[in-house]
């Protein structure tokens, strides 16, 4: 396998782990936060004491567990691929969460919704024909 | 004023955080171990790397910007404006990580950040 390919296949497996730890540790925690009776943004106090309240609670820790992954997996694959690849590339998430919502929980989509999961696939399909990393090896 | 000062912060703490890191991690250079006991190796290194730091700094000062943003303004108002996280970072991985952004690339980081929007005004 050529190093160009074999960067891409590790930098699409990378970029699906940080699709998928992502929103499970955005709805985890989401949930969690809104079990605890959510934060009131009014101040920053308020928000600290909100997410005090946050780490009593089991499904808000999953949710960070699954957040800490995420940023691991963006650790991992920064150290190969760009920045201005993986960045974009992994707005993907936007389109995938919105699907996971319509098939899964039946959510109403409104079809500006649509337009703009459409527009976003078709920027990170650009953005993944070009090279993964355009810079050399320092080391 | 102040929110549209809280909104540079944001974006371009984050933004610039996040070029930090890359630039810690290029530094590690590419991982091609993954077993846990390396993937812990390559965790502490990083930690050992200045750039790292700054990166994290940058990052949790964008967070609790974010958040004071969003105890006074509306989600829908401020994630769009946030979007624009992507030029930005595209435009400062060219300046000072030296990544080439030919237009194919900034087409599509174009669409993602026209995407985004629209997600979110939907």
């Amino acid at each position: 396998m050529s190093v160009a390919r074999r960067l891409r296949l590790k930098t699409y497996v990378m970029i699906v782990l940080m699709v998928l730890f992502g929103a499970m540790g955005d709805v985890l925690l989401g949930k969690g936060m809104k079990e605890t009776g959510g934060i009131a943004l009014t101040s920053l106090t308020s928000i600290f004491d909100g997410l005090k309240l946050g780490f009593h609670n089991e499904l808000v820790w999953m949710g960070m567990l699954s957040l800490i992954i995420f940023f691991i997996c963006y650790l991992l694959v920064l150290s190969w691929a760009d920045y201005s690849f993986v960045s974009p590339a992994s707005a993907v998430s936007y389109a995938v969460v919105t699907f996971l919502g319509w098939v899964l929980l039946h959510e109403a989509v409104p079809s500006v919704r649509w337009l703009g999961v459409v527009v976003i696939c078709l920027g990170v399909f650009l953005v993944g024909r070009t090279p993964t990393r355009t810079t050399q090896e320092t080391n | 004023m102040a929110v549209w000062m809280l909104l540079g912060i944001v974006v371009l703490a984050g933004t610039s955080g996040e070029i930090a890191v890359t630039r810690a991690m290029k530094q590690i250079g590419e991982v091609r171990q993954f077993h846990p006991r390396a993937l812990v190796g390559v965790l502490g290194r990083a930690l050992r790397i200045g750039w790292m730091w700054l990166g994290l700094g940058l990052l949790a000062m964008a967070f609790f910007s974010l958040l004071t943003l969003l105890s006074r303004e509306n989600v829908s108002f401020v994630v769009p404006l946030t979007a624009l996280s992507y030029v930005v970072g595209a435009l400062m991985a060219k300046i000072f990580l030296g990544e080439e952004v030919d237009h194919m690339r900034w087409m599509g980081v174009l669409l993602v950040v026209v995407g985004v929007v629209l997600v979110w005004v939907g």
